[in-house]
């Protein structure tokens, strides 16, 4: 039985809530400017409660079983951060009440900055950003910002490796550059070579993923940041895997110049269906000027005109400002405050020595999953991972089964598939990212299914070409969908 | 550690599995010399340690449970029925991530595709995406699909002075990188004539606000005129607008917009401090391909039954790379999820309900404040829920004996951005504010005045 769309249960009277009566003289409305027509909905809070309710049975999510998607880190997010998110204090503030009224929230806006610093080694960072795109184009910006602030107007170029986030060039194109693509070696590294052919003085700088795409720290990122600065260029780090290196390693020492987080991934917010995340960006000393603002910083009282804004018994006070140079805003306000409020909870309730658990178990994970199948599947680097790895679904002795059936015939054992047909120089690539809040029974349990429809593959390859079987819908056609758009189901 | 599972007996396994004896070893592609750093952050809380910093951080806060507030200014307070919260509290929608594998998400994909129907409904467009990080945001890309509209050739950008400061800001980092002029809103100009004189054979798109930042809405004529205009020059009109007010006026649709886009967040949304917001987004058919972000459609399986997948996607970052319409990944999908349980909840009469309460309410306010010796209003031009006050001193000593005295959250100081505003407040009114909270609002304005 499928679930009718909220339209097709609309019955004109109804209504889901229970509105005020106007208690003011009505004034007069300005006829010329109403509308005519509005095709909204009419359902009953009832029928709405259970029409969203039973779309929410369609869904797969995290707290319903293994969602291993590469790169994007479905890691299990401790519920107390829903509650803590939820506290009235902090939803019901707006962002224009006068600063001493939100003490608590500059508070904790820039404790988040101190610690992301902490971690990352960066001097100075900015919440705006509201996704890891958002920070990408930050960091662009603020690299396009620097260079032109030196009279330097000669750079035009990003370099990119092929194995990077389709983020990255469109990041770049969106900041003004053009992107160069930096082809990757045999092991999985950027390729020096191919590197050094392209470093000259039209390189405004490269952004790295490291731990890579195909969840292999790179063996010359020192050499990398080095070449990339010689040509006087800025590194940028594209902070989507830091989930592997927390206590392990600070990107500034590895020689970036710039970083965004995905304070969704690394820090524990739950990805909401394709959002909101935060993307705060950090940077070294040279850039911290052009980062995106307001930020938030720590006033002496003496300091600000009024003395009662104190908030702290040593007479400080927490303001928002713009750096020196900034690039500007990059959203209304500052920034998803919600999300920096559960990045906030969740370091404080794992500290430093939490953390590099975090990224021990989630590399620990990943690695025995691979032991596990790479005997099964196809394994085009092999190497010791970090936090993710990624296979190559061209099975031996399947030749019409293809990675979207093995992804499909996974969701009949209750499993999320992984990444799919990405990154794109490996053929047919599943990228396996299992995070550290698993269990060594479920990866069991994965590694087995996996290593089960390997077998089908080659026994009964229809059971993948047609799955999934167990599933609220069969096999969709996306096809179909894009050659004739269906994009609303209003009726005129 | 509480959020991982693995026993030592677990951890002893897996490494004999992965062939090395410690997990240290796991970690020898790190360079040597930066491996293991030190990192100095507080000690860590346990669960009930937590929660109670976090209150006690909160408690610093003035919430605005607690104080009548009549700011607005782009961010606003509306009532949220208790569906909408237990709707997107279903970790089933919480927990998972982009629709990418559609068999297993129909439950996301479903409501997409309705708060892409009921999008559309609101602002009288044909396609709407599934989300941008806000208003502003939403607005830049409006500006970016325009121009790419025009295949790059119209570098021009006429945007009206009334759009939100802060949108504005961001238009101008958003395009720092490209070459696009913006012109109009630095000099002034708002008035719907004024900006139809602008547009040129180089203009890509004009942008309004109706409701303007001041609160004030442009007659539905005059922006036909405007929209007419701006064709006929072969130019784009784009317009932001507040979701609610279009419960109760003309959809841009009806006037000739192309793209319409705005702040999402009064649609169910909290104020949280700014975000996360909802920035949504709609347009007509033809420039369907050049928007930007996730869009749903509707199909079959291989059944032949209904169902919904991701589509369109040629258009974004992950197949196109440097050539997509934006770098836009993960967007604000839950709080686009509010906004559709909220327009179900409320519905057809609801929304139009809501948005007359906004109204009566703003102009019995409107009357009553202007009725104070000293005060006034800026203009007699229509308006919705805000509107903008003379005042007799600057808005910050109001503000600040309003809430002092009266536990009052006053409303934004026009000065911060239009220094010829000076001593002008842009009051905010919504269904939320009580005539007892209107009336003590004068009554502590009048109390000032005399004290004075």
């Amino acid at each position: 039985m499928k679930e009718p769309l909220v339209y097709e249960i609309s019955s004109p009277g109804r209504i889901g809530v229970n509105l005020p009566e106007c208690d003011v003289e009505e004034a007069p409305l300005p006829q010329e400017f109403l509308r005519k027509h509005l095709a909204l909905p009419e359902v009953s809070e009832v029928d709405l409660i259970r029409h969203y309710t039973r779309l929410s049975q369609l869904n797969h999510g995290v707290d319903k079983g293994f969602y291993p998607l590469g790169s994007c880190t479905m890691k299990y997010n401790p519920k107390v951060n829903e509650d803590v998110a939820r506290l009235p204090g902090f939803v019901h503030t707006h962002p224009y009440q006068a600063s001493r009224t939100v003490q608590g929230n500059l508070f904790l806006m820039y404790h988040l900055q101190e610690f992301l610093k902490e971690i990352s080694g960066f001097s100075a960072v900015s919440l705006q950003p509201a996704a890891g795109a958002h920070g990408e184009l930050a960091g662009v910006l603020m690299i396009r910002a620097y260079h032109e602030s030196r009279g330097d107007h000669r750079r035009t170029r990003m370099l990119i490796p092929d194995s990077a986030h389709g983020t990255n060039p469109a990041s770049t194109t969106m900041a003004g550059y053009e992107t160069i693509k930096i082809v990757s070696d045999a092991r999985g590294n950027v390729s020096l070579d191919d590197l050094h052919a392209h470093c000259d003085d039209t390189v405004a700088g490269m952004m790295l993923t490291n731990p890579n795409t195909l969840g292999l720290f790179d063996e010359y990122v020192l050499d990398i940041a080095r070449m990339i600065h010689e040509c006087g260029g800025l590194l940028y780090g594209d902070g989507a895997n830091l989930n592997a290196i927390m206590g392990i390693v600070k990107p500034e020492q590895l020689g970036f110049d710039v970083m965004h987080f995905n304070l969704h991934k690394t820090f524990s917010t739950p990805h909401g269906g394709g959002g909101p995340g935060a993307g705060p960006v950090g940077a070294s000393e040279n850039l911290a000027p052009f980062l995106p603002g307001p930020i938030v910083v720590i006033e002496r009282v003496d300091e600000v005109s009024e003395a009662d804004e104190a908030w702290d018994e040593e007479g400080y006070c927490y303001q928002l400002r713009m750096p020196e140079s900034s690039i500007g805003r990059l959203k209304a306000f500052y920034g998803n405050f919600g999300v920096c409020l559960k990045a906030y909870t969740y370091i404080r309730m794992l500290g430093a020595t939490g953390l590099r658990q975090v990224s021990e178990h989630a590399v620990l994970n990943a690695n025995y999953l691979l032991n596990r199948l790479k005997d099964v599947y196809p394994l085009p680097y092999d190497r010791t991972c970090m936090h993710e790895f990624v296979l190559s679904g061209t099975l031996p002795g399947a030749p019409g089964v293809h990675t979207v059936d093995i992804a499909k015939r996974l969701m009949d054992f209750g499993f999320h598939p992984p990444t799919v047909y990405f990154p794109l120089i490996v053929p047919e690539a599943l990228m396996i990212e299992p995070t550290e809040t698993e269990s060594k029974e479920t990866l069991d349990a994965f590694a087995d299914a996996l290593i089960q429809i390997a077998r089908e593959a080659r026994e009964d390859p229809e059971l993948l070409t047609t799955a999934p079987h167990v599933t609220p819908v069969a096999r969709l056609d996306e096809v179909g969908a894009a050659r004739t758009p269906v994009l609303h189901c209003l009726k005129d | 550690m509480s959020y991982i599972p693995t026993t030592d007996a677990d951890r002893a396994a897996m490494l004999r599995v992965i062939g090395v004896e410690t997990v240290e070893e796991l970690f020898g592609d790190v360079p040597e010399a930066v491996r293991y750093p030190e990192v100095k952050l507080p000690r860590r809380l346990s669960e009930p340690e937590a929660l109670r910093e976090l209150r006690e951080i909160s408690e610093y806060n003035v919430d605005l449970d607690h104080a009548p507030c009549f700011l607005g200014a782009g961010a606003y307070r509306h009532f949220v029925p208790s569906v909408v919260g237990h709707v997107i509290g279903r970790s089933e929608f919480y927990t998972a991530y982009t629709p990418y594998q559609p068999e297993i998400s129909q439950g996301t994909l479903q409501i997409i595709f309705e708060y892409q129907s009921m999008i559309c409904a609101l602002t009288g467009m044909d396609a709407a995406n599934a989300s941008h990080y806000d208003g502003a945001t939403a607005l830049a890309e409006a500006l970016v699909m325009a121009v790419s509209a025009s295949r790059g050739k119209r570098r021009k950008v006429v945007m009206s002075a009334g759009v939100h400061p802060e949108y504005r800001a961001v238009v101008r980092t958003y395009t720092q990188g490209a070459e696009i002029t913006v012109a109009g809103d630095q000099d002034g100009v708002s008035e719907v004539g004024a900006l139809a004189e602008m547009v040129d054979a180089d203009a890509a798109c004009v942008i309004v606000q109706n409701p303007d930042f001041l609160g004030y809405l442009e007659s539905p004529s005059a922006l036909r005129a405007l929209a007419d205009t701006v064709h006929a020059a072969g130019a784009l009109l784009v317009v932001s607008a507040d979701p609610i007010a279009l419960g109760l006026i003309a959809p841009p649709g009806d006037y000739g917009a192309d793209i319409v886009c705005g702040e999402g967040q009064a649609l169910g949304g909290g104020l949280s401090f700014g975000g996360p917001y909802l920035g949504y987004f709609a347009c007509v058919t033809k420039y369907l391909h050049k928007m930007a972000g996730r869009i749903v459609g509707q199909t079959v399986d291989r059944h032949g039954d209904r169902g919904f997948v991701l589509t369109l996607s040629a258009r974004e970052q992950h197949i196109r790379r440097e050539k997509a319409s934006s770098n836009i990944c993960s967007n604000e999908a839950l709080m686009a999820l509010a906004a559709a349980v909220y327009m179900t909840a409320l519905g057809k009469s609801g929304l139009r309900k809501v948005a007359e309460l906004c109204y009566h309410k703003a102009h019995y306010a409107a009357n009553r404040l202007s009725a104070l010796p000293g005060y006034e209003l800026l203009s007699e031009r229509p308006f919705f829920k805000e509107f903008p006050l003379r005042c007799p001193r600057p808005v910050s000593e109001i503000n600040e004996y309003l809430l002092d005295e009266w536990g009052i959250v006053g409303g934004y100081d026009l000065e911060r951005n239009y220094p010829h505003m000076a001593n002008t407040m842009l009051v905010c009114v919504t269904e939320m504010n009580s005539k007892e909270e209107i009336d003590l609002l004068v009554e502590a304005l009048s109390s000032m005045e005399e004290g004075a």
